[in-house]
């Protein structure tokens, strides 16, 4: 039993790799627009999460801190899928999907260091902003949370019949919560468009998917309520979208719910005082090398020619300057008044 | 030998039904497992089946007949050849027909619950009251609600087709359709939070808990998701939603069953709790409730549901959430309490005011948010107090209430102020045990002497 656990964790980075090789046919191209777009997107992510990382260190951001870095591809993917009006939620590794929402990166990095200017007013920190404008329903601190309050979403398309679908992303540790199976059987049985995106990026904070589910196939947890699954190479963007587009279809013509395990991999500790010690440096090292999402795009893009690397390097700089703008106005920007202690318990 | 059908006990609270019909007539052989009559209780139509064989001798209850009280002997049944007439007088404890569910309670026969309100609530001079049930008030308001907003709908644990496990949402099905009117899996947690995700989209859902013992199942959505998103967000998205459902001891269905909650939801900022006594509160209250774009906790009681009360008819009635009522006026002493709590601090006034104490009663109605003000005011009168609850004592809404009357009332007392509680212990279930841990009206009268020093 335990060899055979540890000979299936081993098997993980290569299982990864063999599928991102295998899909790479199947995979459907990008336009020069649309892997352009993708590179922007995931590289604003990448540059945002290093900064908050930085001022984290500094002492400007306080109490948890989740980054995203590595698993830029399948919210930039997703987002590429959806259409406007369909909502997102997720749980605490929030800030990459507000990005991708396209909520201000100054309002969200002003949430991280508690200023007026935040999101949330200072009040809700990391794991909590919202965006009734963006469709962005949170940023959920208590791991599964998202996963019932997701399916209320599609809940609402469904009674509203509005045509929308709900993104509802958690990771392999919450698809271990008894809620999510709840959710899921309510979904299948009235049909509610959600898509179920299980970003499984190998560890629940510390534990190994191998030491902590019986059922390490996570496309494969609906299988009980008859919900469909596939896994899908969540380092690839392309993949990602394409599995988004199919997903999306298919709950938004009724058939109901939709699960994609999004193979994926964080580079970061689980939070900021996580020293990693689950994990070899090799293991992370392999992972940056061979299967960054931006790097696969860059490369990509430099072959076919779709840019030069100039014209990328003045990409880079403008992403940049967003990032160092969002983190001086967060820097800088007041924290809260006093007053605001008292308000927005109850309207 | 003959022996008596008796009126049987078709739920914990049941205390009289319908004798909606007999299955069988007069001189009909029964089997035992044989349907003799149909009744109808508090909660549902139920089939009654024999116990014993003979033939149906005498129908001592015709059918249609209402409010029968239970163990009221129904029918006689004889071996055959003899006579009916030969049937003792209704010995309690004979074979009584099984009843079809759970256990039966030999609660004593007492004529249809009928509760007067002393202090009419804020009404138009001349308007028409009419007796109904807090049951039957709930229905109307969620019905109302339903009507006047296509967004309010309601969902939770047998509310569609079997009509409610409590009867609370009969016939909202057949108005409303399933869309609206939704029966969910045995899920608390998740439908709990599935709720709060369609009422941050605007939504307006009604939540149902078949009881809130359920609802600890659910309570990190009704914490952690619906009282603290409005703050968490900035106040930019809010969650209108209502929790509802019968809540405290209900009747003989031991610890795990009979828990008051109402102390624990108070504690949390963001949350509105409510718990009504009267049916024109319930009623009132709820529809404020489901307008309420916060979320609220409406702890009903399973024992109030079949009380009677006057509601004023009017096309919208609605009673303001965070406002207590005086239910009775007087001058020597306070008694503040709030559902079913009410119902031992009303005996006791009557009580006292045999002895010359007339009491003051304040239902609170609202427990978040509290509405000392009014308490404080008729303490000023009285400068006497017995805060009454049937939760418990540490931490509970009477320690609550006692605090804030001696931080805003302190100079007004003449004496200490008392409260009384449910015991410090889990329910039990044999019944003596049961009444022992829940108050008393003697407690209560206990209580109040002791405040006033008599």
């Amino acid at each position: 039993m335990a060899s055979a656990a540890s000979a299936r964790t081993k098997s993980a980075p290569a299982r990864a790799a063999a599928k991102s090789s295998a899909s790479a046919a199947a995979t459907p191209q990008f336009t020069k627009e649309q892997e352009l777009s993708a590179y922007r997107e995931m590289l604003l992510i990448r540059r945002f999460e290093e900064k908050a990382g930085q001022l984290y260190g500094m002492g400007l951001i306080g109490g948890f801190c989740h980054l995203y870095i590595g698993q830029e591809a399948v919210v930039i993917g997703m987002q590429m899928a959806l259409r406007e009006g369909d909502q997102i939620i997720t749980g605490y590794r929030d800030h990459g999907h507000m990005l991708a929402c396209g909520m201000d990166a100054k309002g969200v990095m002003a949430e991280l260091t508690g200023r007026r200017g935040g999101l949330s007013k200072g009040k809700g920190g990391s794991m909590h902003m919202f965006s009734k404008e963006k469709h962005f329903y949170g940023g959920h601190g208590i791991v599964g949370g998202q996963v019932s309050l997701g399916t209320g979403l599609a809940f609402a398309n469904y009674y509203r019949g509005n045509g929308s679908a709900s993104m509802i992303y958690f990771g392999d540790g919450a698809a271990n919560q008894g809620q999510v199976y709840e959710s899921f059987n309510m979904a299948e049985l009235w049909k509610l468009p959600a898509i179920y995106i299980i970003e499984n990026n190998r560890y629940a904070m510390g534990t190994a998917v191998s030491r902590s589910s019986a059922q390490q196939d996570f496309s494969k947890r609906g299988v009980s309520f008859n919900i469909p699954g596939e896994q899908v190479d969540g380092m690839d963007v392309r993949a990602v979208m394409a599995a988004g587009a199919k997903a999306l279809e298919w709950a938004r013509s009724g058939k109901g719910p939709y699960i994609l395990e999004m193979q994926t991999y964080r580079y970061r500790g689980h939070s900021m005082s996580d020293p990693a010690k689950y994990r070899s440096k090799e293991e992370v090292q392999k992972m940056r090398e061979e299967h960054d999402p931006i790097e696969q795009v860059r490369a990509r893009i430099l072959r076919a020619k779709f840019a030069t690397e100039d014209e990328l390097k003045a990409i880079d700089a403008k992403v940049r300057a967003v990032v160092a703008e969002a983190a001086e106005f967060a820097s800088n920007d007041p924290e809260p008044d006093a007053s605001e202690l008292w308000t927005d318990i109850t309207i | 030998m003959a022996t008596n059908i008796l009126m049987p006990a078709l739920s914990p609270t049941m205390e009289q039904g319908k004798l909606s019909k007999w299955v069988k007539k007069e001189g009909d052989n029964i089997k035992s497992g044989d349907v003799i009559a149909e009744i109808e209780t508090d909660k549902a139509t139920m089939e009654v089946e024999a116990v014993d064989e003979g033939v149906l001798g005498k129908i001592l209850v015709a059918e249609g007949t209402e409010n029968v009280a239970v163990n009221t002997p129904i029918g006689v049944i004889v071996a055959d050849g003899e006579s009916a007439d030969a049937a003792a007088p209704a010995p309690a404890a004979a074979a009584a027909p099984a009843p079809v569910t759970a256990p039966t309670v030999a609660a004593a026969p007492v004529s249809a619950p009928i509760v007067s309100v002393a202090v009419v609530p804020e009404v138009p001079v001349g308007t028409q009251m009419v007796m109904t049930t807090v049951r039957e008030a709930l229905r109307d308001a969620m019905a109302e609600e339903m009507r006047r907003d296509g967004d309010v709908f309601v969902m939770g644990e047998e509310v569609a087709e079997y009509q409610g496990a409590y009867k609370i949402t009969q016939g909202l099905l057949q108005e409303f359709g399933p869309r609206r009117v939704v029966d969910t899996p045995i899920t608390e947690h998740g439908f709990a939070g599935l709720g709060v995700g369609a009422a941050m989209t605007g939504l307006r859902p009604i939540i149902e808990f078949m009881t809130f013992n359920f609802a600890m199942q659910a309570i990190d959505h009704i914490i952690n998701s619906a009282a603290k998103t409005l703050y968490m967000s900035g106040g930019q998205m809010g969650c209108p939603i209502v929790f509802r459902g019968p809540n405290g001891a209900a009747a003989r269905v031991a610890a795990q069953h009979s828990q008051d909650y109402a102390a624990w939801y108070s504690q949390i900022p963001g949350l509105k709790v409510v718990m009504p006594y009267t049916a024109a509160d319930a009623k009132g209250l709820l529809k404020s409730a489901i307008r309420d774009p916060n979320p609220v906790i409406f702890l009903e009681n399973e024992i109030l549901y079949g009380q009677s009360f006057e509601v004023p008819k009017l096309d919208d009635y609605l009673v303001p959430i965070g406002k207590a009522r005086v239910h009775r006026v007087g001058h020597h002493i306070t008694l503040v309490s709030y559902g079913i709590g009410m119902t031992y601090c009303v005996k006791a006034a009557e009580e006292l005011a045999k002895e010359g104490v007339e009491a003051e009663i304040i239902d609170l109605r609202t427990i978040r948010p509290m509405d000392t003000e009014t308490v404080v005011r008729s303490i000023m009168k009285t400068g006497r107090c017995v805060a009454v609850e049937e939760g418990w004592p540490q931490s509970g809404v009477t320690a609550e209430i006692g605090m804030r009357i001696m931080e805003a009332a302190f100079d007004y007392l003449d004496a200490p102020v008392a409260r009384v509680t449910g015991k410090d212990v889990p329910m039990p279930y044999a019944a003596n045990l049961e009444k022992l841990a829940l108050p008393t009206v003697s407690d209560v009268i206990q209580a109040a002497k002791a405040v006033l020093y008599r």
